[in-house]
């Protein structure tokens, strides 16, 4: 049994911080766990904090990719957060561009980005 | 002394009269160097020298690319190193190798047999005075190249422009090495200073050609992944012609004319987005 | 690419038989990368390769073994990994070395986007199983 990444709720927003290498066990449950989640409190946003990952293949970037997807389909943004300049360089070189996921530099922008999203301002 | 040596006229000279030759050896270099060294530390570097030749030729060897010779080779990239620093030239430390021909000279030359292994031995001391010009050379090339990397660093200075907007001005030719280190740095600044802004400005790159225009892409790209936006300034009329031409898509790269142009619209954007969060939080 | 091969009599070895030793194989990766002095950027692609090669080993060739090793050339120093399976081997290699193309359930970025992280890449593979070698060069 491997451990799972928590999903923490906050008012409307659902909040994943993920502090520990990823297995790819984990990051499927998380998939799982996140739209079960969304459609059991009604959340209209979710962040997705990166900031503690020390490395983004090809496997959790689908993740990112597809969780946002999903989310946007049950009715709310996904923006992922804090990702590490070597990060985003590798990623890029990988030939990943994770397009169609909304991005901000850090949990404090993030929540800002989901409230004028809501707004209907970005 | 022993040996097995099949040259037992050189070895037994250079053994017999070994400090009689050091000190003729050391006068000779010290003369060449013009009193830059004290005679008593040459002594002690050439006699060194001497020892490790004497013990490769005891080896029975010519070979001063063989194992015989590898502590003199060593003492000899050691001697060179150390030249280099005092700002002697290469062929000073050359020359002092090569000056223990003439101390032998007299002394072997004289005979048929002595000549003939004084000019195999002769043969050796130039090889091992070449070594001391590449080990030069290479000792150049690290400095060289340990310059070029503190240049790399010097050459991209990153500054914040505004709250929220830092910049990259591009002064000469972009080539992996250095947007490599652009990028890094303007992406870790971008962590640093909270900024949502970046803006690269290429008014002082010559060309812009296929590959430069992939580097700047990708750190579109990767500043987008982060959470922030990047634009392409100072985009020269001829810069503009030859992108088009090369046919090169620069379509997803957002670009302003000038680095002015750029900095009134990441402004714009960044009031923008505080008079929202203004707004959210009454 | 040259032949490492004689470093890999000293190397680390981390034997891959489900994906929570993926992560060991690659944390083993990131250590030997950061006690040769790598700088973060190079640690951070060769050990996102390492993450893609082991997972591809996992899934394509039933798990097997990853060996990495310290290595120097001409001056400069880089970290050798090898990974081998014994699994059916790579039918098409141009194919799975072509950008977007997957036989399982990846983004198709395993083996091109790992080889677009290192400096060195090379591939043997046949009925007998597959083996990868890659380098990354310190700076």
């Amino acid at each position: 049994m491997t451990d799972r990444v928590p999903v923490l709720k906050i008012g409307d927003i659902l909040l994943v911080s993920i502090q520990v290498d990823l297995e790819d066990q984990m990051v499927m449950d998380l998939q799982d766990d996140l739209s079960n989640r969304i459609v059991d409190t009604n959340a209209k946003g979710v962040i997705i904090d990166i900031s503690a990952l020390e490395i983004v293949d090809s496997f959790v970037g689908r993740m990112l990719a597809t969780n946002a997807s999903i989310s946007r389909v049950l009715g709310a943004e996904t923006i992922v957060v804090g990702m590490r300049p070597a990060v985003a360089m590798t990623l890029v070189e990988l030939g990943l561009s994770l397009q169609g996921v909304r991005t901000a530099l850090n949990l404090e922008r993030g929540l800002k980005l989901l409230r004028r999203l809501s707004a209907g301002r970005a | 002394m022993t040996t097995d040596s099949k040259m037992p006229v050189l070895v037994e000279t250079l053994t017999a009269q070994r400090d009689a030759f050091l000190a003729q050896w050391t006068q000779a270099v010290g003369e060449d160097l013009q009193g830059r060294l004290s005679l008593a530390e040459l002594g002690r570097e050439l006699g060194e020298l001497y020892d490790s030749i004497l013990r490769g030729l005891n080896a029975a060897d010519f070979d001063s690319r063989g194992e015989h010779f590898a502590e003199t080779r060593s003492l000899l990239i050691e001697l060179s190193r150390s030249r280099a620093r005092q700002g002697f030239t290469p062929t000073e430390t050359a020359r002092s190798v090569f000056s223990l021909k003439e101390v032998l000279e007299p002394s072997l030359a004289a005979d048929g047999k002595g000549a003939q292994q004084y000019l195999q031995f002769a043969r050796l001391l130039d090889d091992l005075g070449l070594l001391t010009t590449e080990a030069y050379v290479r000792t150049r090339e690290e400095i060289i190249s340990s310059q070029a990397e503190q240049l790399l660093e010097l050459s991209t200075p990153v500054v914040k422009l505004w709250d929220g907007v830092v910049g990259v001005p591009l002064v000469g030719t972009l080539d992996s090495a250095r947007t490599q280190v652009v990028m890094e740095k303007l992406l870790q600044t971008l962590v640093d200073t909270d900024s949502t802004h970046a803006i690269i400005d290429i008014t002082g790159v010559p060309t812009v050609d296929t590959q430069v225009a992939q580097h700047l892409l990708k750190t579109v790209v990767a500043a987008r992944m982060m959470g922030a936006q990047c634009t392409i300034s100072g985009i020269r009329p001829q810069i503009a012609q030859t992108i088009v031409a090369l046919g090169i898509e620069f379509g997803d790269i957002p670009t302003n004319a000038s680095l002015s142009d750029a900095l009134r619209q990441a402004l714009k954007e960044v009031a923008q987005d505080a008079a929202d969060d203004a707004r959210g939080l009454l | 690419m040259k032949d490492y091969g004689a470093a890999l009599a000293s190397a680390d070895t981390v034997s891959v038989a489900n994906s929570s030793d993926v992560v060991s194989a690659r944390q083993m990766v990131r250590t030997l990368a950061q006690r040769s002095g790598m700088s973060l950027v190079h640690q951070t692609k060769l050990v996102t390769a390492a993450s893609e090669l082991g997972r591809n080993m996992l899934v394509y060739g039933g798990g097997g073994v990853v060996r990495a090793a310290t290595i120097t050339d001409a001056g400069r120093s880089g970290i050798y990994v090898a990974f081998e399976d014994q699994g059916p081997g790579i039918g098409d290699l141009d194919l799975a070395l072509t950008d977007g193309w997957t036989s399982g359930s990846g983004m198709g970025l395993g083996l091109s986007g790992a080889k677009r992280l290192v400096d060195d890449f090379d591939i043997d593979t046949g009925p007998g199983g597959t083996t990868v070698r890659i380098v990354k060069w310190g700076r």
